[in-house]
Formats: structure tokens, C-alpha cells, sequence
């Protein structure tokens, strides 16, 4: 066995999903028995196609689990989430290298 | 003209699934439905203070402590709860201890079920397909490719978590351990032992 331990994440955004996830878990807004249901559903139908190796397409099958629910629940619709997203792109692809990243309109944290 | 990879004209645009991530704590956010501070603690919290080190002390303790064993086997969730490792994702965890006549494995054949608390994030093969079909239906092969033979007079129970239940598996205390403080224990305490893919550590 390996002394070295695995990171904990592979990926920032992997480390951002989860915290998202567990969060609205936290603030009582998701059941987590809801959510297992939901998620094995998603790793089931994936499954079907590949066998999943457990990193990156683990992910993958996470965040569109928990999209779908914040579709269903009326919080992110996915052509907001669409909108959004393209917003960050063009912020990414407008801001000199270096400089961190905000989207139009967004003032610097205090 | 050769591009200069220290002169990007722009920044690094993160991959896809990234942005969609951004996309919605920004939304979220908005909307005041998450706090973004919030988000970058439990990120924090799991990289630096949750891991494998949290069950290895409570395994220690157990093979220490006869009283400390007996709560844990009762109601692990309190027992554990009393060390500090409590969260929403191990609301109810049940310690399955090893012995010469039974061990014990454990899986999530839904998701991933794990007891984050305790062990920290799940490594990629808890979560692989693989581990998930694999474990319950040939777990001697399974354990025999992480290393562990048993010997025949041994039965291998497989435990399935749930998203209410989580198992931790007390590994038995190796020989050559006695007299050792609870810390040196706990250092002989692997991750894949209180999964039950791997046994403690023989003092050396």
C-alpha cells in the first residue's frame, strides 16, 4: 500500500460540488436520503453505457444529480444555469491573465 | 511566431463542468439560498480536519479502553458523537468489529455511501462500479486483490450502507501491540481497515 494518501479531491470544482451539495444538506434545504436515491439513480443510468471508475465521471454523475434537482425545486432553471454559465466564460476569456476573475457588474468583495 | 505559454492573453478558462459549478453557486448565491463563505469552510473542513485519522482514534480507544469498546458496539453514534464526529452524513453509524471468526467489508452498492465524518472523503475504488458489484458478490477475490487473505475458518460479512446508516469496521488489534499507547495505536489504524479491505498495521 502507498504511505502516500490520496488527495482528497482531484479537482477543484469536484471539491466545490461537494461542498455545494453538502451545504444545502447542511441548511436543511436537501434530504440526504432524498439525495442518495437521486444520485444512485443517476450512477445506475450511467453505468449502463461504461463502467465508472469512480473520479472524474463520479463527479460528472454528481453534478447533473444535483442540477436536476435544483431545476426540479425551481431554484436553478437550466436555461439560467446556461446563461450563467456563459457569463463566466466570456468574464474567463475577457480578463487579462492574472487578474482575478468577476463577472460584469460584480464589484470587488470588500 | 512560437506562442509564450507565461504571456496568456487571457485567463485560464476552468473546464466545463467547472463553470456550470460556478454557474450555480452564483445563482444560489443571488438568490440567497447558500452562503459562499459557507462553502469554502466544508471545503476547508474536509481537506484539513476530516480523513481517516478521526476513525483511527476511535478504533485506538476501543482496543484501549473495554468500556469505551462496549458503548461504541452499542451505539456507535454516540460514542463517536462524544469524540467530536458527528455531522449530518453519519447521523447514524454502526461499528462492526472483526474477529477471528468474522470479518466484515463494507460497501455502498447505491452510491457511495461512507462515513465522511470518520473517514474523510471515499478513495475513487469505494466508488468505482467495480468495488460496488464486485464486494458483495465475491468479496474473498475482492480482498485477496487488496492484499488480505483470510484463513477458511473466517466468514466475510458484508455490510451495505445506506444514506442512514454507515458502518465503520473495528479491525482486530494486531499482535505485538500490547503496552502501546492509544496514539501508537491509532497509527496502525489504515483507512482500508475500518473499511474491512485491509487489516491493521503489525507494529514493526
Amino acid at each position: 500500500m502507498s504511505a502516500r494518501p490520496d488527495p482528497v479531491f482531484e479537482e477543484p470544482w469536484h471539491a466545490q460540488v461537494f461542498a455545494l451539495t453538502v451545504h444545502l444538506n447542511e441548511a436543511g434545504r436537501l434530504d440526504w436520503p432524498d439525495w442518495a436515491a437521486r444520485f444512485g439513480a443517476t450512477l445506475k443510468r450511467h453505468g449502463l453505457a461504461k463502467e465508472l471508475n469512480g473520479g472524474e465521471d463520479y463527479f460528472a454523475a454528481w453534478l447533473e444529480t444535483l442540477e436536476g434537482w435544483l431545476a426540479e425545486e425551481g431554484a436553478a432553471a437550466a436555461d439560467e444555469v446556461a446563461r450563467v454559465e456563459a457569463d463566466w466564460r466570456e468574464a474567463y476569456l475577457s480578463t487579462p491573465h492574472g487578474q482575478p476573475v468577476r463577472l460584469k457588474g460584480q464589484t470587488a468583495p470588500e | 511566431m512560437p506562442h509564450d505559454h507565461h504571456d496568456h492573453p487571457h485567463s485560464l478558462l476552468p473546464p466545463e463542468p467547472a463553470l456550470r459549478v460556478k454557474a450555480l453557486e452564483t445563482i444560489l448565491t443571488r438568490k440567497g439560498l447558500i452562503d459562499p463563505a459557507a462553502l469554502d469552510e466544508i471545503i476547508e473542513t474536509y481537506e484539513t480536519k476530516i480523513g481517516p485519522q478521526n476513525g483511527a482514534r476511535v478504533v485506538a480507544r476501543a482496543w484501549a479502553d473495554p468500556a469505551f469498546r462496549a458503548a461504541l458496539l452499542t451505539d456507535a453514534t454516540a460514542a463517536v458523537s462524544e469524540m467530536g464526529f458527528y455531522g449530518r452524513q453519519a447521523e447514524h453509524v454502526v461499528a462492526v468489529e472483526n474477529t477471528p471468526v468474522q470479518h466484515n467489508m463494507v460497501v455502498c452498492t447505491l452510491c457511495s455511501c461512507y462515513p465522511w465524518p470518520l473517514l474523510g472523503i471515499p478513495p475513487a475504488w469505494y466508488k468505482s462500479d467495480a468495488y460496488r458489484a464486485r464486494a458483495v458478490r465475491e468479496p474473498r477475490r475482492v480482498l485477496a486483490e487488496f492484499g488480505v487473505g483470510l484463513p477458511p475458518e473466517t466468514a466475510v460479512r458484508v455490510w451495505d450502507s445506506t444514506a442512514e446508516v454507515r458502518y465503520l469496521v473495528i479491525p482486530m488489534r494486531p499482535e505485538g501491540s500490547e503496552g502501546m499507547s492509544e496514539k501508537e495505536l491509532a497509527g496502525l489504524v489504515t483507512r482500508d481497515s475500518m473499511i474491512g479491505t485491509g487489516l491493521a498495521r503489525v507494529p514493526s
